[in-house]
């Protein structure tokens, strides 16, 4: 992504909601622009192709109906959520499916009942865990930081997906490790990586990096820091500081 | 560490014993009250026995075990950071170091992401896909002869070590033969793989099949059974299915409690669904079931193998559309090895459009559709997922191993907590940790 601030790319409005249901948030989301195309901007660029200007859309929400198995997942979540007492439409921001794969936006606060559901509820039964993972997206205002958790159900041979993000301000989200004691060291993973602090795990602490690391080095805001390297005369910047078609 | 104990003279001052010989460590941790045997041992991160850079951090009363916490990150390298920098088929020269013992695992898992984020799982030819299959395979069967040769000099099985490592030396030379390298290929590509089998490699492969049916006899006949080697494992490292469900292990481990989770027969890729071998399952839970898991998996392997030679028809290995293709078929010219001569001849001598091609290609790469996939494949240790989002670049916005090894070592607590020290090695073992995927 490129490092302007704010995408000046027209953003649609949102979507009115449907009849009966308050419909779930389906308006694109807009997660940076690209400018030019060989990493280069201002009076230096004699590429020509420095005014493109192009927005990063995200892969569409998903309206009902979904189509056949991941209708099936939605209504049993929903019901499922339902019981627990949390509205679905107030627990999930936005559902999309993209390459026969689904994924939920979940509101954290509401993380507990829904994954709670998830492993509960004998329609869904995902009662396995592959893994957590951080993406940062600094571009996205407001939920800079995603944990993207990824079930798996062996009893119906499904997968799931289902991200929840944090605002970089405020980065607190909900541990899962008494529903699922494998995404222990995947949150102390996250949270090494990335900042992201899970309220109630036991013992979050870094994994991988030394107890005295200071910073996250998975953020797009920390460098990856390399050092050039001479090889016969000639100096080869490090990775970071060579040109960039991004 | 305060010992006191009664047969120390009373007339002695109180005598400390500390591993380091001192330091500020009592200020640090005084030893508790009433508990003078109490040990806080570390094994590791440099021990022969613990697989690898894996710190093991025991509570110990004289020879049992009462806590076990493992230490890792000892040899994490960035490798996730440093694909952010790269332009997408560059990316498989990383992730292949991961998991060191399982490289086409890592580079399928990777370039299987990278292609449905394309969308072109469908256009890779027939051929790339059974030759991924093939890797993976004589792949699995060579990891899980380190996996018995590193556990076998664990316990203290010499002879194990000896022949495992023996017998992976001829995968080795097939790895060699095939690509190049015995180590860290970078073969399989995003689109297929890098080239095409060279004259001869399917002979050689099949001899070598040959050469390993015949042998695999001998290693099963030198461990099954074995009262020494079943002294240690049988009833060792216990961990069954609730317990392997909520700490997410996969592969052997979670197997040897009976359940046959597989992906390559549940969510089947590279055509999986078109070979015939059965899921080897144990029911015992403990290290000696899952030690028979992977020597059935190698022998389930070599049937494999034999399925992909029948299976190899000519064609090409790499998908047809020129964007994606990376033009890496190898050829020796009078100044070593490069870029094939007939494709320089192309490029320089009689297309233009071809040379600029080239060049953009492999200076800036090829865009991939915004999106995030999650793409699994069944590696000797497990499930090894890979989380990719792509932001429309030409590099990986974000790129997440689900290493096994990482997932799986979170067992060693449950399986080792109230035995002996021993069974702690012999534990680890069977888990068959790889501290590169673990740590990446």
């Amino acid at each position: 992504m490129s490092d302007d601030d704010t995408p000046d790319v027209e953003q649609t409005s949102p979507a009115t909601g449907s009849e009966a249901v308050p419909a779930l948030d389906t308006s694109p989301q807009v997660m940076g622009v690209r400018r030019g195309s060989f990493g280069v901007s201002g009076p230096g660029d004699t590429s020509g192709f420095g005014g493109l200007v192009e927005a990063i859309v995200w892969p569409a929400a998903a309206t009902r109906p979904y189509g056949m198995p991941f209708d099936e997942v939605a209504d049993e979540i929903d019901l499922s959520l339902a019981a627990r007492g949390v509205p679905a439409t107030e627990a999930i921001e936005r559902v999309v499916i993209d390459r026969g794969e689904m994924t939920f936006y979940v509101r954290r606060e509401h993380l507990i009942p829904f994954v709670t559901s998830l492993r509960d509820e004998p329609a869904l039964r995902f009662e396995f865990l592959s893994g957590v993972s951080g993406v940062h997206y600094p571009h996205d205002v407001g939920r800079e930081l995603h944990a993207v958790y990824h079930f798996v159900s062996i009893t119906h041979n499904r997968r799931l997906r289902v991200e929840v993000t944090c605002p970089d301000g405020d980065p607190h989200i909900p541990s899962i490790v008494a529903l699922y004691p494998t995404s222990d060291w995947h949150e102390r993973e996250t949270y090494d990586f990335f900042g992201i602090q899970f309220d109630g795990h036991p013992a979050l602490t870094r994994i991988e990096m030394p107890d005295d690391w200071v910073g996250h080095p998975q953020r797009k805001d920390y460098s990856l820091n390399g050092i050039p390297v001479e090889y016969k005369g000639a100096t080869i910047p490090p990775p970071n500081e060579r040109r960039s078609y991004n | 560490m305060t010992q006191t104990t009664d047969k120390v003279p009373t007339d002695l001052p109180e005598r400390e014993y500390t591993v380091q010989g001192g330091g500020d460590w009592q200020t640090i941790l005084p030893a508790p009250e009433g508990e003078s045997e109490r040990l806080v041992v570390n094994m590791g991160p440099q021990h022969p026995s613990t697989h690898g850079v894996l710190r093991l951090i025991l509570e110990i009363e004289g020879e049992s075990v009462t806590q076990v916490r493992c230490g890792i990150g000892y040899l994490h390298t960035g490798i996730e950071k440093n694909l952010e920098y790269r332009n997408w088929t560059q990316g498989v020269t990383f992730v292949t170091r991961m998991d060191y013992l399982s490289n086409f695992f890592n580079e399928t898992a990777y370039c299987l992401g990278v292609e449905k984020l394309l969308g072109i799982e469908d256009q890779v030819p027939e051929r790339a896909q059974v030759i991924r299959v093939m890797l993976m395979e004589l792949n699995r069967i060579s990891s899980h002869f380190v996996c018995l040769a590193t556990g076998g000099l664990e316990l203290g099985a010499l002879t194990a070590m000896t022949v495992g490592f023996r017998d992976r030396e001829l995968i080795l030379d097939l790895f060699e033969l095939i690509t190049g390298l015995r180590m860290n290929q970078a073969y399989i590509r995003p689109g297929g793989v890098q080239q095409d089998l060279p004259a001869g490699a399917e002979k050689k492969i099949a001899e070598t099949v040959t050469l390993l049916r015949k042998r695999y006899k001998d290693t099963h006949a030198l461990l099954v059974g074995n009262a020494i080697w079943m002294g240690r494992t049988v009833g060792v490292g216990y961990q069954d299915l609730a317990a392997c469900m909520a700490l997410g292990a996969t592969g052997p481990i979670l197997r040897a409690t009976g359940l046959p989770h597989d992906l390559r027969k549940s969510q089947p890729y590279c055509g999986y669904e078109d070979y015939e071998f059965e899921v080897a399952t144990q029911d015992t839970c403990d290290a000696y079931g899952r030690f028979l898991i992977r020597l059935a998996e190698m022998e389930q392997s070599l049937n494999i193998v034999e399925q992909c030679l029948d299976k190899l028809s000519p064609g090409p290995v790499m998908v047809a559309d020129k964007k994606i293709a990376w033009p890496s078929q190898l050829a020796i010219g009078p100044d070593g090895m490069g870029n094939s001569l007939e494709h320089i001849r192309h490029i320089m001598g009689e297309s233009m459009e071809a040379l600029i091609h080239h060049f953009k290609l492999v200076t800036e790469g090829f865009r991939v559709p915004v999106g995030q996939v999650y793409s699994a494949v069944e590696s000797p240790r497990g499930e090894l997922g890979v989380h990719m989002v792509s932001d429309g670049g030409t590099r990986p916005y974000r790129v997440h191993y689900r290493d096994p090894s990482f997932v799986n070592l979170q067992s060693v607590p449950i399986q080792s907590e109230g035995g002996m020290i021993s069974d702690v090695v012999a534990a680890v073992a069977s888990i068959d940790p790889v501290m590169g995927g673990c740590d990446r």
